[in-house]
């Protein structure tokens, strides 16, 4: 991997307002390869979410450049489709019409009206909600919402898929049932994927790499874990595999000894 | 578990006679009882207090007007004196003689003309002090300023512009009207969820696609509590504006009742504009709840 599909490259941001200024993030250097799966864990504060905005391109950064396939990133686009923490969707358009905005803008140009409508009704199969196409978002559950979230990013065929704390707001089950769909549609698709958490077991079970961001001010990655399990992974063989275990210990380790949220305590 | 109630399958098979239809009205009376009886509490319990109080003012009106000095007519001498005008409204014995039916329709179809100049400008004006910085600070100390000034203070400067009554009273009921179509507009916008924004960005919806898609909709809500503002406004202003511009409308109408002295005919046409202000407020709310249903957050 000599060029890295997303890259980031010393990136650094420090908001000012007036005349104080406040470094968030410092030289985060990243490098992301084709279909990897990265999360990227810490506490909260530590502006974790500012560096995906950066990836976004909806944040700029202050310092350095994000790449993705040798291209600078500084603007939004469709090529890096977020998935928001609190979904995000529009609440007057239905399950169907939210992923078929997304789908129109993005294959507008290239693809038939009877097209874009199947690529649709596809991806929301893809996330098991197409029983739902006809409802509206306040009609579905939370974790639905999600899935309906999930399915508009994928629609838009990014070349990187950004989950801004996808399942932060859902119960541990449905949030369980969720891990495993994006598992079932990574290892399908193979999309390249960050992931922006603070739940050690899903950064573990998901993850291909865990990207353990220090505390703010001037947050750094801290510490980068390869988690080294087989694909498909089962939730259940892996509550008892050692190298499972041992790589939640080196995040709950960095998280609770090395990086202690001081201001929790 | 009770397995056994499979040994009761083969049992003699009854004749099928009047025996079934009997059940039916068995059935139907619970559902009498379960549905309709508990609706019509409930529509009673809505129904019955305001009638009570009703009857309470007007009781309490017949006995304070009843003297013989009063200055004002009793509900008893109003339904005497006015008793065509309550119960014909819609004579024409051409001229002024009309029935009250006439009046109010010439008042609703100024209000109407003003009030959809004013929707339209409105909602233009708050759109583009909501989504600009620079317009909103060129603009909105202007409008603070102007929309305290009281509707009626605008109409003889519309009457000097126009040199007519219908116009100018048109215009009024627009100045009054498109002040919080213009202020609700603008607050709507300007609280679009950062999400949508962010939707908005990723998507990379263009100015066009951004205003039908996103600011439109998201905004709607604000922007019918505003119409639904302007319209009671338009219709407190029109009495007045008629008041003074004469000719046909119910402020017209009341202000030659008085000059008449015909109080039972004002206390007529009092009840007909508040039950006319009444259903224009009602009538924004409803297309303002059919066309925002799906706007609430979830």
């Amino acid at each position: 991997m000599s060029t890295a599909h997303l890259s980031l490259e010393l990136v650094g941001k420090t908001f000012t307002r007036g005349f104080a200024t406040t470094e968030v993030l410092k030289d985060i250097d990243l490098k992301v390869g084709k279909g990897e799966f990265i999360s990227i864990i810490g506490h909260s504060g530590c502006g974790k979410s500012t560096l995906l905005n950066i990836i976004a391109g909806l944040t700029d950064a202050t310092t350095g450049v994000v790449l993705l396939d040798g291209a600078v990133v500084d603007a939004p686009g469709p090529d890096r489709a977020v998935v928001f923490q609190n979904h995000s969707l529009l609440p007057w358009l239905t399950v169907y019409d939210n992923v078929r905005l997304a789908v129109d803008k993005v294959f507008g140009a290239t693809r038939s009206r009877a097209e874009r409508h199947d690529w649709t009704l596809h991806n929301l199969e893809l996330v098991q909600m197409g029983h739902a196409c006809d409802k509206r978002p306040s009609e579905v559950s939370g974790g639905m919402k999600q899935r309906v979230g999930i399915a508009r990013a994928l629609a838009m065929e990014p070349k990187v898929l950004l989950l801004d704390e996808p399942f932060g707001a859902l119960d541990a089950l449905t949030r369980a049932h969720l891990q495993d769909s994006v598992m079932a549609i990574h290892q399908r698709l193979g999309n390249t994927v960050v992931m922006i958490t603070h739940d050690v077991d899903e950064a573990v079970l998901l993850s291909d790499r865990i990207v353990m961001m220090t505390n703010g001010p001037s947050a750094r990655i801290g510490e980068i874990l390869e988690v080294a399990l087989e694909r498909p992974r089962q939730r259940l063989d892996l509550a008892a595999d050692p190298v499972y275990l041992r790589c939640r210990q080196a995040v709950l380790k960095f998280l609770y000894e090395r990086h202690r949220y001081v201001e929790a305590a | 578990m009770s397995l056994p109630a499979l040994d009761d399958a083969p049992r003699p098979v009854r004749p099928r006679g009047p025996a079934t239809v009997l059940a039916l009205p068995v059935r139907s009376v619970p559902l009498l009882r379960a549905r309709i009886v508990p609706l019509l509490q409930g529509a009673a319990a809505r129904i019955v207090p305001p009638l009570v109080v009703l009857a309470l003012i007007v009781a309490a009106w017949q006995f304070l007007c009843s003297g013989p000095t009063s200055s004002l007519p009793a509900p008893t001498q109003v339904l005497n004196d006015s008793w065509e005008l309550i119960t014909d409204p819609f004579f024409d014995r051409g001229g002024l003689d009309k029935g009250l039916f006439w009046h109010l329709l010439a008042s609703l179809e100024r209000v109407i003309e003003g009030y959809a100049i004013a929707a339209v400008v409105g909602i233009g004006l708050g759109m583009l002090i909501g989504q600009s910085r620079l317009a909103m600070r060129g603009l909105d100390p202007i409008f603070q300023v102007l929309r305290t000034v009281p509707p009626l203070a605008w109409l003889p400067l519309s009457l000097a512009a126009f040199r007519d009554g219908e116009p100018s009273a048109i215009f009024v009921i627009f100045i009054t009207a498109v002040w919080p179509v213009v202020i609700n507009t603008a607050v709507g916008i300007r609280n679009i969820p950062q999400d949508y924004q962010n939707v908005a960005r990723v998507l990379r919806l263009n100015a066009f696609e951004y205003a039908t898609k996103i600011m439109v909709p998201a905004a709607a809500p604000y922007i019918f509590t505003g119409l639904k503002i302007g319209i009671g406004l338009s219709w407190l202003a029109i009495v007045a504006a008629e008041m003074l511009i004469g000719g046909t409308g119910i402020g017209f109408f009341i202000w030659d009742a008085w000059n008449s002295s015909l109080i039972s005919d004002i206390i007529v046409a009092l009840i007909y504009v508040g039950l006319v202000g009444f259903l224009l407020d009602r009538l924004v709310a409803l297309i303002g709840s059919i066309v925002t249903r799906g706007t609430s957050n979830s």
